[in-house]
């Protein structure tokens, strides 16, 4: 059995009298796609601020290949390998498409800090994304300026940049939120082709259920903080609790 | 490389007419001793001070976004540097850079305090550290000659041991120095903005947050920019001393620290030659309010309030609408 | 031991002009969101109305302050009212950049309404005299000032916690578009409170008048000072404006005392290793 990409123990964090997270275990293997789904406040972001590194947890630990991450500020967990998309839009604004995804690329290849080398020379940089600017579909608005998107747009330009890191393993926060169904075919298309090719890791908070079904081989249902059930989809839909939840809908 | 959303044509007519009007300047600048009297060369040398220290000033505010109302200290602390390494041994560029070099110590010391914080508390900061360092200058008496600063500080010649000794007695002389010591430190600034350290602090300007999810870490990031704009800063202020032949503290002072502050705003603070217009604006209007009035602060506090108001870009941006092709927001000239 | 007992009492009477000040300064920024670079002006135009009545026009000291918060008041108004609302949802830079042209201005309009330096007017007469502190004489004045700055402190508690505008207030500082959902007058309540705290600064303008000489860079100097109480005690925080005004005009009182050439340096050393140690300040979050 392979060692956990990402496991935590007993994750914690209260907010007042609010237990946000309240003891989370958790394994994630490598090469997964994995759905967090659940009521609204159930911990879901705030389960993904602990993992990503917006937030220090209460108690309990966090362990990322092994090593330790659970104080490590957000860069260091992008260094080793993490990445994430917010579901609030946290794009570059006044930069282009193009430049938006120029950066997660050049933080990969180690070149941020170059003060004296000219940016149209970063050929290595400018391959990859173009590449990227072409898997996400918007090669022809590379030049336009991000925050004059459509909001669609700038969704696919967050994902881009969420997975501009090549990271191993990567949180997407509510990536189809507003799209169309062109869009969202398109996001669903990158995760399984990046998931197979380069075996990235996906979790990913959704609350369209078909994405979900369609996409994860793991789902894990949260609520107050827990984790209520986790298994395949399958196992998910029998489960009755779920479907409690859920209100009797459709599961 | 600037990007344009217009035509290719059109890009290449506005570079064109940037190229060319750039040509004009320079040859300008070049002639001025020939064609133009002590007081203008004085002027254009005052100008090109402003210019660095500006420039400096929106690396950290235009590209980092980091608003700093205290860059003044640095700019006296490059002064009274290269003042003191005058004094001691009269080499104009082991005072120069000397002054440079103390007023990036000084920057990378009070960077570390100011730069951890959010916006609002590194403006703050700014300012309270600025006038710290102007207490020093009026008080340290023994060190800084307190009140009356420091005086007989020499003009002293351009020497490289074995290479080369030019006297900086005249005016022109010294002009000519000035203005390669700028041109060289506006490319590197150039170079520094089109490079991928530039694209990295314009990314914090936008988004902070999501820039650590890159995999930057931004504090380092805000105290390089820091850094930057101190040592501009410093440069500006270590080449008025051999000019002046003196330095005083009121060179540390807030409304000092508000000269950069004005300059970018009047010129436009997502240009990068923004600052180096607002300059030469900022200089032909104090010297036409002087002219009327003592009270030349009231009118630069309407002229902030007028430009924050109604009129943020600065002028390169009233300029760029009318005359140079539709570009991208944020990229430079 | 006597002699530093009493520089701490002197300090005493010198942090609450700061604490007027900060107090308000803390309040505009807890609920507006903006800090008030022409803070330190306002209070310098504090100072120079209530000397203008009291000390050029010999009207009553009472009368001079009161005056003096209105116009004060009226001068924070014009500031809120027809500029820095305008910027309420634009980048804090432009509010900062505008507060500062605002310093530029006052600065200099108080040097061209008022010319240059003036003599001390007298203290009113029955708060002359002193009392023997730590067996020293003890200006009745000062009493009287830390009597006004404690007075203050416990108004704005009270006001705060108490009172159903400070509950008001409380709820827009927490939660504007919630507040303005509920029929609050929300920019009523800022141009308010905004008002408000130009009062408080300008009561610490007006009440130095006749123990310090009023000049131009009064203002200038008050800000700075603010910002160094605001670092130590934490921003937006009335606890921590307090207690920060307390360390920085009891330590001034003993710099001039012990480091007479450089008394700010103690000032500034504190806010270095506060800043350090704990950045967001004594009672910050």
């Amino acid at each position: 059995m392979t060692a956990p990409l990402l496991e935590t123990q007993e994750l914690r964090k209260t907010f007042g009298r609010l237990a946000a997270v309240a003891g989370v275990s958790l394994n994630l293997t490598e090469g997964t796609l994995t759905a967090i789904i659940g009521p609204n406040g159930a911990g879901k972001t705030t389960l993904i601020n602990l993992l990503t590194g917006l937030l220090v947890p209460d108690a309990g630990t966090v362990r990322f290949k092994g090593e330790d991450i659970t104080r490590l500020p957000p860069h260091g967990r992008v260094r080793r390998g993490l990445s994430r998309s917010f579901q609030i839009m946290n794009i570059f604004p006044s930069l282009t498409a193009r430049q938006n995804l120029l950066l997660p690329v050049l933080s990969r290849l180690g070149r941020n800090l170059r003060a004296l080398t000219r940016l149209d020379r970063e050929t290595e940089a400018d391959a990859e994304v173009e590449a990227l600017l072409r898997e996400i579909g918007l090669w022809e608005k590379r030049d336009a300026r991000a925050g004059a998107l459509s909001h669609g747009d700038q969704r696919l330009l967050e994902l881009g940049i969420a997975v501009g890191t090549r990271p191993e393993l990567c949180f997407l926060d509510e990536p189809c939120s507003g799209m169309n169904p062109i869009e969202r075919q398109a996001v669903m298309g990158l995760m399984r082709k990046l998931s197979g090719e380069r075996r990235t890791t996906f979790v990913i908070i959704e609350h369209d259920m078909d994405v979900v079904f369609s996409l994860s081989q793991r789902i894990v249902v949260m609520n107050h903080g827990e984790v209520l059930a986790d298994g395949t989809p399958d196992a998910i839909r029998e489960n009755r609790a779920v479907r409690e939840i859920y209100l009797g809908g459709e599961v | 490389m600037a990007m344009a959303t217009g035509s290719p044509q059109g890009h290449t007519r506005a570079s064109w007419r940037a190229g060319v009007a750039l040509g004009l300047l320079l040859l300008v600048l070049f002639l001025l001793p020939l064609v133009g009297g002590q007081y203008a060369q004085y002027l254009a040398i005052q100008v090109m001070i402003l210019s660095l220290f500006a420039l400096g000033f929106n690396i950290l505010f235009g590209y980092t976004g980091l608003l700093s109302f205290g860059q003044a200290g640095f700019y006296a602390v490059g002064a009274y540097g290269c003042a003191k390494l005058l004094l001691l041994k009269p080499s104009l560029l082991f005072g120069v850079l000397g002054g440079v070099a103390v007023a990036g110590v000084a920057a990378l010391i009070l960077g570390i305090l100011c730069i951890r914080h959010t916006r609002i508390y590194f403006s703050m900061l700014t300012l309270a550290f600025g006038m710290m360092i102007y207490s020093i200058a009026l008080k340290w008496r023994d060190f800084t000659g307190g009140d009356d600063g420091l005086v007989g500080v020499p003009r002293a010649p351009l020497e490289i041991p074995g290479l080369v000794h030019l006297s900086m007695a005249s005016m022109g002389r010294y002009y000519y120095f000035v203005l390669v010591i700028t041109l060289i430190a506006v490319a590197l600034a150039y170079r520094l903005v089109h490079s991928p350290l530039g694209l990295t602090l314009r990314g914090i300007r936008d988004s902070e947050g999501r820039m650590a999810f890159t995999g930057v870490p931004v504090r380092t990031y805000r105290l390089i920019a820091f850094v930057i704009a101190g040592l501009y800063a410093g440069l500006a202020g270590a080449l008025l001393p051999p000019l002046e032949n003196t330095v005083t503290p009121p060179m540390a002072h807030w409304t000092t620290s508000a000269d950069p502050v004005l300059a970018t705003l009047l010129g436009g603070i997502h240009a990068f030659a923004g600052p180096i217009v607002g300059a030469f604006l900022l200089f032909m209007i104090k010297d036409i309010i002087v002219r009327f009035t003592e009270y030349w602060l009231i009118w630069l506090g309407l002229i902030v309030v007028v430009l924050v108001m109604g009129c943020p870009g600065g002028v390169v941006s009233l300029a760029r609408a009318r005359w140079l092709a539709p570009r991208p927001d944020g990229e430079g000239s | 031991m006597e002699t530093l007992a009493f520089q701490g009492v002197v300090g005493l009477s010198l942090a609450m002009y700061l604490w007027l000040v900060s107090a308000g300064l803390t309040i505009i920024f807890g609920v507006l969101g903006v800090i008030n670079f022409a803070h330190g002006s306002l209070f310098m135009v504090g100072a120079y109305l209530a000397f203008t009545f009291y000390g050029l026009l010999g009207w009553n000291f009472g009368l001079a302050i009161v005056l003096s918060l209105v116009g004060t008041a009226m001068v924070g108004w014009v500031m809120e009212r027809f500029f820095l609302r305008y910027l309420y949802g634009v980048e804090e830079a432009y509010q900062l950049l505008l507060t500062f042209g605002f310093v530029l201005i006052l600065d200099d309009a108080v040097k061209m309404i008022w010319g240059g330096v003036f003599r001390i007017p007298a203290i009113p007469a029955f708060l002359e005299g002193t009392w023997p502190v730590f067996g020293r004489p003890f200006p009745v004045y000062n009493a009287f000032i830390i009597a006004a700055g404690i007075v203050v402190g416990i108004v704005l508690w009270l006001g705060f916690e108490r009172t159903w505008w400070g509950r008001t207030v409380r709820a827009t500082a927490s939660d504007r578009e919630m507040a303005n959902a509920i029929g609050v007058n929300v920019p009523g309540v800022f141009s308010g409170v905004f008002m408000v705290g130009a009062m408080l600064a300008a009561l610490g303008g007006a009440l130095g008048i006749p123990v310090r000489v009023v000049s131009p860079g009064l203002g200038a100097a008050m800000i700075i000072q603010a910002f160094v109480i605001t670092v130590i005690g934490g921003l937006g925080n009335l606890k921590g404006a307090f207690v920060g005004s307390l360390i920085v005009g009891i330590l001034s009182a003993y710099g001039t005392l012990l480091f007479p050439v450089f008394e700010l340096a103690l000032i500034y050393m504190v806010m270095a290793v506060v800043l350090l140690v704990r950045p967001q300040g004594l009672f910050g979050r």
